[in-house]
């Protein structure tokens, strides 16, 4: 890395200011200009409902067809932002539910497939890392599972459990359990002989040897893992909603899809990055926690 | 009977090559006496460290027995404290926290206000009042090993091992903490067996000093007795008269047996595997014994 002078909170600002601009600039469209057109061309467009007449008597375009023509611009991502915001705790009706709900379904969701799956996860990795033999014999079979995409697992788990709340949950859960595996087992395995042999002099019972340990001394690898898990999982749990139609953020993007509310597509976009960005830094304050220097 | 008895020890190795064994020591018969310093001096490779930890109860033996006052002991356990080359305290655990789990362990009916003193009683008495806090990542190499000592010497052992101790401290820190060693072992006089390459160290702290043949098929060659009175200190017993006769006597031990190579075969003196080993004393000529 560079040597480099200023302040990066000026040059992020920067940056978004010359995005939104041409942003704003390239899906920018000018006013409906009727010169070089007939009239049986204005009545034709106004038939197809591109324009509509203004009370003076001129064409201006449809501002509902508007919508679903070209990518929307800031401000109309803004004022969607606007009114979904404003109506954040509002229940419209079953499958119309305020931006609120839909970020706590995501992230109870998430919560859900996520600490079930570590949990799982260190136990089984733990025992495998602590039992070279059995990790030998187990180890094909992660290695077969783990690159196998969690929504593949779909359709198998909805047959299965048939009920789209619960597999949703289990895709997250298969999201997240293959790294954070792996790297126990490694993570254990690893650790330094001179821990475990202090453990032994000092005669601690198994429990002791675990919490005071195993689990400790593996920690930073182990949260290393889970780190990984995590992105992956957050990855996972969008699509599964949107293919299961469970309310979500996720499903917001495809409902606004289906909507052909461009807009509300872009809107749903960002709150999953806010969403990831705020259960990130939760994770990484947890992650303080546990780790240690050697 | 001797208090700490390694009797007729061997230790292989399966070989590289997958077959047949390579031994690494062979037939080692150690006595120590209660309340006895004793010094094994070898070259990197000759097994040292592998008989301190046979000893521990962290590695197995081939073949022979440890009896520990009486009774022959089996796997690890808190009346063999360890003192590692490599400190082994829990990086996540401060100083306090690094004792109080050995205190813990070693004294389980004990209230937690008893602990708490006897921790801190072992804090004070390696000088680190006030760093009880810290984690190790925070210390200096002596200051790590004054906590190995202190969690050492905290759970009473019967027999404390002293595994190249102050190998990775500095030389200047090094004479210090020996020191505090000696200070420490006034007043408790645990019997101590201790690994090291390192002569000054082992002339300074033991009453008798084993020289290690390099292996494979290690032995112990000669018994030295440190024919020093106690109280030593680092200035004081270099003037005494029998400091640089043994000095001298294990260096030459040293350097013949690095002559002869890695393999251990190069002179008769390693062919007389069953022989007793020279006991040599300063004091009374120059004898063989036993």
């Amino acid at each position: 890395m560079g040597g480099g002078k200023g302040n990066p909170w000026l040059i992020s600002g920067f940056l978004l200011v010359v995005f939104l601009l041409a942003w704003h600039f390239f899906t920018l469209r000018g006013a409906f200009d009727p010169r070089g057109l007939t009239e049986e061309q204005l009545q034709m467009m106004e038939f197809n409902g591109d324009i509509v007449r203004t009370a003076d008597g001129g064409y201006v375009w449809n501002p509902e067809k508007e919508k679903v023509k070209g990518v929307p611009g800031p401000l109309a991502v803004m004022e969607k932002a606007w009114t979904e915001l404003g109506e954040a705790f509002v229940k419209k009706g079953t499958n119309d539910h305020g931006i609120a709900y839909l970020v706590l379904y995501t992230v109870s969701r998430f919560a859900a497939g996520f600490l079930a799956a570590s949990v799982v996860a260190i136990m089984l990795g733990v025992l495998l890392g602590l039992n070279k033999v059995l990790f030998q014999a187990v180890n094909p079979f992660i290695q077969i599972l783990k690159p196998i995409s969690p929504l593949a697992w779909m359709p198998l788990l909805l047959y299965t459990v048939k009920d789209p709340k619960w597999t949703a949950v289990l895709v997250v859960f298969m999201a997240a359990l293959w790294p954070t595996l792996a790297t126990t087992a490694f993570g254990v395995n690893s650790l330094r002989k001179d821990y475990l042999h202090v453990a032994a002099i000092l005669q601690l019972s198994w429990v002791k040897r675990l919490y005071k340990v195993i689990l400790p001394g593996a920690a930073p690898t182990i949260v290393n893992g889970l780190r990984i898990s995590f992105g992956s999982a957050l990855v996972a749990v969008v699509p599964a909603e949107m293919l299961l139609g469970e309310l979500g953020v996720g499903y917001l993007s495809w409902i606004e899809w289906n909507n052909l509310d461009i807009s509300g597509v872009i809107f749903a976009i960002l709150v999953v990055g806010v969403v990831g960005v705020i259960l990130d830094s939760g994770f990484n304050k947890l992650a303080g926690l546990v780790t240690y220097q050697e | 009977m001797a208090f700490l008895e390694i009797d007729h020890v061997s230790k292989y190795f399966p070989s590289h090559t997958g077959d047949g064994q390579v031994c690494i020591f062979n037939d080692v018969t150690i006595k120590i006496d209660k309340g006895e310093f004793v010094t094994t001096i070898g070259h990197s490779g000759c097994g040292k460290t592998t008989l301190l930890n046979i000893i521990a109860g962290l590695e197995t033996m081939s073949e022979g027995g440890i009896i520990l006052s009486g009774k022959e002991v089996c796997g690890p356990g808190l009346d063999r404290m360890v003192v590692f080359q490599t400190f082994s305290l829990m990086p996540w655990m401060t100083v306090f926290q690094n004792i109080r789990l050995a205190v813990k362990a070693a004294y389980p009916d004990w209230d937690r206000e008893k602990i708490a003193a006897h921790v801190q009683k072992y804090v004070d008495l390696v000088g680190l009042r006030g760093s009880e806090t810290k984690r190790p990542t925070a210390l200096s190499g002596g200051m790590k090993q004054r906590v190995g000592l202190a969690r050492a010497f905290s759970i009473e052992p019967k027999v404390l091992l002293l595994d190249e101790p102050f190998a990775q401290i500095d030389a200047l820190t090094r004479g210090v903490i020996q020191e505090e060693l000696i200070q420490m072992w006034n007043t408790t006089r645990n019997t101590v067996f201790m690994v090291t390459h390192d002569v000054d160290e082992a002339i300074l702290l033991s009453d008798r000093i084993l020289l290690m043949t390099n292996g494979p098929s290690a032995r112990i060659a000669e018994i030295v007795d440190v024919t020093i009175p106690r109280p030593r200190s680092r200035e004081s017993i270099i003037e005494h008269p029998h400091y640089y006769k043994i000095r001298n006597h294990i260096i030459h031990f040293l350097v013949r047996h690095a002559k002869h190579g890695p393999s251990g075969d190069g002179g008769p003196p390693d062919q007389s595997v069953s022989e007793a080993p020279l006991q040599v004393n300063f004091g009374k000529d120059v004898s063989v014994l036993r």
